[in-house]
């Protein structure tokens, strides 16, 4: 047996491969595809203290190898989240992490207190990367200053795990990753989505509503492995790598480069069972190459 | 209903002219139960520009033969690849997917409009309505008499009623000056096609105090629920034309 397990501090987890916020809903959208539990964690959809409605329609359009989305944390806020879905997904035999977000630092604080009294959620994912709305967001994660600001804040009053989510819309994401870990993150998660746009030639107008959105998906891949392996070189913390994940050998990618985990996003679109699918190829890539342990390939070219 | 995905062998591709085609699915399970306004995310293999599913309509089911057929119009690279597909092939799909349109109450009088490739939904939903015992009123448009097709499928289901926009068969016109739609006696419309024909249909609809359905076709990333991307503004908020939908009543929608 391949022991497959990673974990955050004392935080453990199955198996490496998380589902990324946004992309798997509360997780009972995928129920009858696939057996949520047997993942490492899921990351719900992106919450916010109020109920958002987030952008107009358009929010999507289809580029080569990818997607660009304006959804703009649409979700039913953290009082609805509790009442209602907390207590269904609570019952998953995995680790369900809630993604933050906030206009105002004073939001994500608020927050965190609440779901640091969740028993249940074992982790934060601190989302300062979202480039889909007009105040907050990507604006924290990409000025030094707020990325600590708000690192610091939540820290302050979140005691359990704290993974804070990265934009690759900077020059230099190393500094933002040895930024956050200095005020006390447990992990980083890269990559959120890269700021894009598509314009609709046909009827010569943005694809968008918003103009501007996030591109996620294969296009992104090798720009998300690049970074992920820098960063991965610099912290200390374990890196959690994201973007355009579809099958074993990308999962592979972000972990030879120096990822301790993945997240599965844009492909859960295409194959609701693409996580799963490629939990089990790992399994069997390390097997074949006889590998004992998962940590033994996580950053092995530079070994 | 549970959701499956599920690669199903292709009985038959009909080319119906140059810009719709029907393709005929089965699988060695037993097809699960649809109903009509339910739809499938088909998955079109091999270009990266069509990275994600296409959301294609029930359009017709066959119980005895285990199969059902989708009817797909050629609308750019996606729909184009899948053009191409032959018999023995396979397609990858996701479905049921959806809400479905709902029966009228007992008495009542339905009236299927559908336009162009707005059609696909309403041949499975007619053999629904006369299944449970209603006959409905079906009107149909097209842009002229080139582009009719299964016109014939439809004849034994209900009183049909043509349009072409250049009045090559039929009454000229857009579906909605079809003189049926003043004359005839109806309680419940059921409605698929362009979104100005839909949006025609609803508003005389609501003039007129008659309860009305449209299946709304909104660009999705995922098809079940997960993504928010196909939202549609309604009196109760952002619903998904997914989930919640595709089939809305026009009371709900801020047309
Ligand atoms: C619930 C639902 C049911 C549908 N049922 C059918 C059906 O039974 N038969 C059928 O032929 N089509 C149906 N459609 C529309 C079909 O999904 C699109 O035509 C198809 O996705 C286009 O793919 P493509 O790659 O060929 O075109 P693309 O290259 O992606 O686009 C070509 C053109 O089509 C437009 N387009 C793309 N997606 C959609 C869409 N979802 N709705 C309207 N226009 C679109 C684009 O804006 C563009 O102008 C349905 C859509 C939905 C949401
Ligand atoms: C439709 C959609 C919604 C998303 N919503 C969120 C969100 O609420 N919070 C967040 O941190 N990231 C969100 N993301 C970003 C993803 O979690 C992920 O970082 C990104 O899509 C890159 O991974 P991928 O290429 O595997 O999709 C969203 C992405 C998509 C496509
Ligand atoms: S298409 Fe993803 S939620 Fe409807």
């Amino acid at each position: 047996m391949v022991k497959l397990g990673f974990s955050i501090g004392d935080l453990q987890f199955k198996n490496p491969v998380l589902t990324a916020s946004g992309t798997f809903g509360y997780g009972s959208e995928f129920d009858d595809f696939m057996d949520v539990s047997l993942l490492g964690g899921i990351i719900v959809k992106g919450t916010t203290l109020e109920p958002r409605e987030g952008n107009l329609y358009p929010r999507m359009a289809e580029t080569p190898s990818g997607i660009l989305n304006a959804v703009g944390l649409q979700n039913k806020g953290i009082d609805y989240f509790e009442k209602q879905i907390y207590p269904r997904i609570s019952t998953y035999n995995t680790n369900v992490i809630v993604n933050i977000n906030g206009s105002y630092i004073d939001d994500y604080v608020a927050l965190a207190e609440r779901i640091n009294r969740l028993e249940k959620i074992p982790a934060i994912e601190l989302n300062i990367s979202c480039p889909n709305v007009k105040m907050g967001g990507m604006a924290f994660g990409t000025s030094l200053n707020s990325a600590r600001e708000v690192t610091r804040a939540v820290r302050n009053v979140y005691s359990k795990k704290l993974i804070v989510k990265l934009s690759p819309n900077v020059t230099n994401i190393v500094e933002f990753a040895l930024a956050v870990e200095e005020e006390g993150a447990d992990s980083v998660s890269l990559i959120n989505t890269l700021l894009g746009m598509s314009v609709d030639v046909r009827n010569m107008k943005p694809a968008l509503s918003t103009i501007t959105g996030g591109l996620s998906g294969p296009a992104i891949k090798p720009v998300a492995v690049r970074m992920v392996w820098q960063v991965a070189k610099a912290v200390r913390i374990p890196v959690i790598g994201i973007g355009g994940i579809l099958n074993t050998d990308d999962a592979l990618e972000f972990l030879l480069a120096g990822a301790s985990a993945i997240q599965v996003g844009t492909a859960s679109f295409i194959d609701p069972q693409a996580s799963i699918k490629l939990l089990e190829g790992i399994e069997k890539f390390l097997t074949a190459r006889g590998f004992s342990d998962i940590k033994e390939i996580v950053g092995y070219i530079n070994k | 209903m549970a959701k499956r995905i599920e690669s199903l062998k292709i009985l038959e591709n009909k080319r119906l002219n140059n810009e719709y085609f029907t393709l005929e699915l089965s699988g060695n399970d037993t097809i699960p139960e649809m109903k009509p306004g339910q739809f499938a995310q088909v998955k079109v293999e091999g270009s990266p520009e069509t990275f994600l599913r296409r959301p294609i309509s029930i359009h017709d089911i066959d119980p005895q033969k285990n199969s059902f057929k989708l009817l797909i119009q050629i609308a750019g690279k996606g729909t184009e690849t899948l053009s191409k597909l032959r018999m023995g092939d396979y397609l990858n799909i996701i479905y049921p997917l959806g809400n479905s349109f709902s029966l009228p109450k007992n008495g009542q009088k339905p009236l299927l409009a559908g336009g162009g490739c707005g059609i696909a939904p309403l041949l499975f939903m007619a053999r629904y309505l006369n299944n449970h015992g209603f006959e409905p009123v079906i009107l149909l448009g097209f842009r002229n008499k080139e582009r009719i097709i299964e016109y014939e499928e439809y004849l034994d289901l209900g009183e049909v009623f043509l349009t072409t926009e250049d009045g090559s068969r039929g009454e000229r016109g857009f579906l909605t000056d079809h003189p049926a739609l003043k004359s005839l006696h109806y309680d419940m419309v059921y409605c698929c096609g362009p979104d100005p024909m839909m949006k025609a249909v609803a508003s005389l609809c609501s003039e007129r105090g008659i309860t009305c359905e449209v299946s709304l076709e909104n660009l999705m990333g995922c098809g079940i629920g997960a993504c928010l991307c196909c939202v549609v503004d309604t009196v109760r908020g952002n619903l998904c034309t997914c989930t919640d939908g595709p089939v809305f009543n026009i009371k709900e929608l801020k047309w």
